[in-house]
């Protein structure tokens, strides 16, 4: 019979203003198996652990329930502080009275009664409980940062910095990302590329980074400290170690119809191109899709041209297969397609353009050299009108439900910038609201308005209509003064929605990392680990975790590099002991067992089974601790019901059920 | 049955659904712990009890469950794709549609059992979803317990 | 320049008040005891003074119904102080007419019994020669 502690946690008065503490002491008292029960203030507080080792060693505890938060929360806490008074930390469960109990009900005798069911289910289980061993698992000393954009580029240059090698996989044919699109950051207004593309040179150059352009991450199998990877180098039908980037086949390359990425489809570029002049690595990728020789096979241009003689067709996709400690998730964003929203006009005129697109008609490098034209007659335009939150904060399903962070600040930037190149400019921004939350945001936002005297106008616009002059009729509110608003402009700019990556997905599901409804990736504690995702070994990077700006996209990669570090610099990680066994006795060698386990753990021995009456040689099945990360979904095909779980064993979640069912 | 409910009457209690929700510890359960540090209410007559992964119900459990009295049974897991160990919730899916066939058959309605999915993000439909199940197993009544034949006499 | 435009400047000039520096919060229009009677209401001057509608303004009832009790001004987050621009424009409008004085005998008639004695002082103070 187990020896076993109950401790009830009033967590302040999260737990105890809705649950009787003390009736839940009382009740723990008279269950089978407890010799011990108390309650403290706060359990988790240096002195509630004590209470409980003290407690340990002092009533010669065998079994610890701990009445208090989610076990998700603090479930490791307690069992450290088990293990550091001389208990199998597997001997500890926790009884969810908080989440599951204190605050979600407001009447106390309610709640009261179903703490004491949930303490009754974890003392049942806890009767049931063995000691565990967690075994020893090897960590590959290498890194993969998925998306090569600054968040890659961040995290990867930090993680090298440290001493381990790091890969990045870059799915377009240059690292740089969204950033390297952009004219000016904001609230600085420095220049983007002066302060990214260093960054890019000092990844390539680093020792101890490689970088995968133009390839995508195919599979991914293992788990924390031993991923395995297998990364698609897409044919590039360029030599990357011949090139010198020269461009000279970018030149004479008689195919130049196909619309530039980098430029979001505002110019044309060559079937073979590099998308921008800073790429890295400058090496072109030729673009099969439009490549005249390999529509036709005649052509061949680039391949005379070049003077390295780098210029390979017959090159194919090649996979290659790494192994990787921690693998980082840094896929980025892109902007909603707007299709749906006819009341702008957005496919209707080239004058009505995304802020993206603005962005990049504002760079020097960009389809006008950096001079602000209408892309409809290149006349520069005297009414501009920005529109923010298209797609944002929307509850329809055009939209997105959320606030895409970056607008409000980019927005007042663009207006600022337009005001101070081209004074004559009439700037006017549609907001619902204008939210600056960072260091030097409002001063920025206040700066474009009371400086460049740019007009704000609360209210959303109705309405976009492309007049037969050419201009844009807009139609909006102006919700503080009460009034229709009527402006002819001559260019209008949506502040379009992001969304993660469409790659983000995909990537989900390899990584069997979560996702939230909105398609980010989800965070494994809001606040507390918001750079780890729930499953061993994935960290978080930048947009692909939810709408950022720069600053604290480099940031969040900075954090998800120092967790990649702290993962690396072990040689060891102990493996969770919650792992499948396989009673031999019964076990009959059928392989229903192997035939559903997701990691291929169980294999079948012959071994010397002995019973009573029994004794023979025959097949079983063996669960490789290492391999096994413990769902279960053996235990439940086994037929004889030889294979079992340690941690939730079927005796145990059987006693659960009874414990809740009396 | 017909003991137990004059035993209530006799006690002027009030009836209450049983319900026990088996819970992944990678979504649902991080999904029931967003709805209550949300605040989003569902009924107290929901007990949660923690799976790795929504695979791990064996059917024996929801058996169990109903044989000592319970009047609703729900499973939660991942969404189909997102299971933190790639194809459990798959498994899930096809042996409670079997599961809960028989249990329909041998008269314990559709109503009473239920797969869910639930990320972890969405607190919200948790509590719906516990709601509503619960409102359904409300207007199903008390449910007739299994028993083991072998033992009656 | 369009007459608007000198009249929206010259309001600025006689004001000292930065309109741009306004972030609609509305704290002048919470604050205002003549709120029920104004067309205009204050936090809405800023708005015409920068769009140099300053022909509605001077035209508005909000004029006279303006206290002058300085609340709006003193409570001003943003030191926009709308008071100022009203009091701006109701000089405009007086110069408008012409003279742009008072004499004394002329008060009394302008006077309602409703009219509060610090619109007059203050009034007094600023129209008198």
């Amino acid at each position: 019979m187990q020896r076993i502690g109950v401790f009830v946690c009033h967590c302040g008065s999260n737990i105890a203003a809705t649950v009787d503490v003390k009736r839940v002491v009382e009740c723990a008292r008279l269950e089978p198996g407890v010799v011990f029960a108390e309650d403290y203030q706060y359990m988790c507080s240096e002195a509630g652990q004590m209470k409980i080792a003290d407690a340990i060693k002092r009533e010669g505890l065998t079994g610890v329930v701990v009445c208090s938060c989610s076990p998700r929360m603090h479930e490791a806490t307690f069992r450290k502080c088990a293990e550091g008074a001389g208990l199998n930390p597997y001997m500890l469960e926790i009884a969810n009275i908080r989440e599951q109990c204190s605050w979600i009900h407001k009447d106390m005798e309610t709640a009261t009664e179903k703490a004491v069911v949930l303490m009754r289910a974890a003392v049942a289980k806890v009767n049931l409980n063995v000691p565990l061993k967690s075994g020893e698992s090897r960590v590959t000393k290498r890194a993969l940062v998925i998306g090569g954009g600054i968040a890659g580029i961040q995290t990867a240059l930090d993680i090298a910095e440290a001493g381990y090698e790091v890969d990045i996989v870059e799915k377009t044919p240059s690292i740089g990302g969204r950033m390297a699109q952009l004219d000016k950051t904001f609230p600085t207004l420095d220049c983007s590329a002066c302060i990214l593309t260093p960054k890019m040179v000092e990844a390539a150059a680093h020792e101890k980074i490689r970088i995968f352009t133009y390839s995508e991450v195919e599979k991914v199998t293992g788990f924390v400290g031993d991923f395995t990877v297998d990364i698609r180098k897409k044919a590039r039908s360029v030599d990357i170690d011949k090139c010198t980037g020269c461009g000279v086949c970018q030149e004479k390359c008689p195919s130049k119809t196909a619309k530039s990425e980098f430029n979001r489809g505002l110019s044309k570029r060559s079937a073979i191109y590099t998308p921008f002049a800073q790429a890295v690595p400058n090496v072109p990728v030729i673009d099969r899709e439009h490549c005249i020789k390999f529509k036709t096979g005649k052509c061949g241009v680039c391949s005379k041209v070049c003077p390295a003689g780098a210029i390979d067709y017959e090159m194919r996709d090649e996979i290659i297969t790494e192994k990787y400690g921690a693998i980082v998730a840094a896929t980025g964003f892109d902007m909603i397609s707007l299709d749906k929203y006819d009341e702008y006009a957005y496919k209707k005129s080239p004058d009505v353009i995304t802020s993206l697109e603005l962005e990049r008609i504002m760079n020097a490098a960009g389809p006008t050299g950096g001079h602000l034209e209408r892309l409809s007659d290149g006349k520069p335009p005297k009414n501009i009108v920005f529109i923010q939150c298209v797609g944002s904060r929307c509850a329809d399903k055009r939209g997105k439900s959320y606030c895409s962070k970056i607008c409000c600040m980019y927005t007042a930037k663009h207006a600022m910038l337009i005001r101070d190149k081209y004074p004559d400019t009439n700037v006017t921004v549609f907001y619902i609201d204008v939210r600056t939350p960072g260091k030097n945001f409002d001063e920025f936002y206040r700066r474009a308005v009371e400086e460049y005297h740019v007009n704000y106008i609360k209210g959303q616009v109705g309405k976009v209509l492309p007049q037969p002059d050419g201009t844009l009729l807009v139609q909006g509110a102006d919700i503080i003064d009460g009034r229709q608003v009527l402006i002819n402009a001559d260019m209008v700019v949506l502040a379009a929605a992001i969304e993660p990556d469409p790659t983000a997905r995909k990537l989900a599901t390899m990584l069997t990392a979560s996702i939230d409804t909105n398609g980010f990736l989800t965070e494994a504690h809001p606040k507390l680990r918001p750079v780890e995702s729930p499953t061993a070994g994935i960290f978080l990077s930048g947009v692909c975790q939810g709408p950022k700006d720069i600053p604290e996209t480099v940031s969040q990669a900075g954090a998800a590099a120092v967790k990649v570090i702290g993962l690396l610099s072990k040689d060891k990680l102990l493996t969770n002991p919650c792992t499948a066994k396989a009673d031999e006795l019964m076990c009959n060698g059928c392989s229903a067992c192997a035939n559903v386990c997701p990691y291929g753990a169980i294999s079948y021995e012959d071994r010397e089974v002995r019973g009573i009456g029994v004794r023979e040689v025959r097949r079983v099945a063996v669960v490789n601790g290492a391999l096994c990360q413990g769902c279960g979904a053996c235990t439940v095909a086994c037929p004889s019901g030889a294979m079992d779980l340690f941690g939730f064993s079927n005796r145990q979640i059987t006693a659960e059920v009874d414990a809740i069912c009396r | 049955m017909q003991i137990e409910k004059t035993a209530h009457a006799a006690e002027n209690k009030e009836w209450k659904p049983m319900i026990v929700a088996f819970c992944c510890n990678w979504c649902s359960y991080a999904g029931a712990d967003l709805a209550g540090s949300s605040r989003l209410s569902y009924p107290a007559d929901v007990k949660i009890i923690r799976v790795p992964c929504s695979c791990r119900v064996n059917p024996m459990f929801i058996l169990r469950a109903f044989e000592r009295g319970a009047d609703g049974v729900i499973i939660c897991g991942c969404h189909p794709g997102d299971c933190h160990y790639t194809t459990g919730n798959y498994y899930t899916r096809r042996r409670m549609a079997l599961l809960f066939s028989m249990l329909d058959f041998i008269g314990v309605e559709n109503g009473r059992t239920r797969v869910e999915w639930v990320s972890a993000a969405e607190g919200a439909k948790f509590s719906a979803t516990m709601n509503e199940f619960t409102a359904k197993i409300r207007s199903l009544g008390e449910n007739v317990r299994l028993g083991d034949l072998r033992c009656r006499n | 320049m369009t007459k608007a435009e000198k009249q929206a400047e010259l309001i600025r000039d006689i004001s000292g008040v930065d309109p741009y520096k306004c972030m609609k919060c509305g704290k002048c229009t919470a604050t205002c005891p003549s709120y029920a009677e104004m067309d205009i209401k204050p936090h809405q001057f800023v708005s015409f003074v920068i769009r140099g509608e300053i022909e509605a303004l001077t035209k508005s009832r909000s004029l006279e119904k303006c206290l002058s009790c300085f609340a709006c001004i003193e409570r001003c987050p943003r030191s926009v102080e709308p008071g100022r621009l009203i009091d701006a424009a109701r000089q405009l409008a007086a110069r408008e007419r012409g003279g742009g004085f008072l004499t004394t005998e002329e008060v009394p008639e302008m006077c309602d019994p409703d009219t509060p004695s610090q619109l007059l002082v203050s009034a007094y103070r600023r129209y008198r020669r």
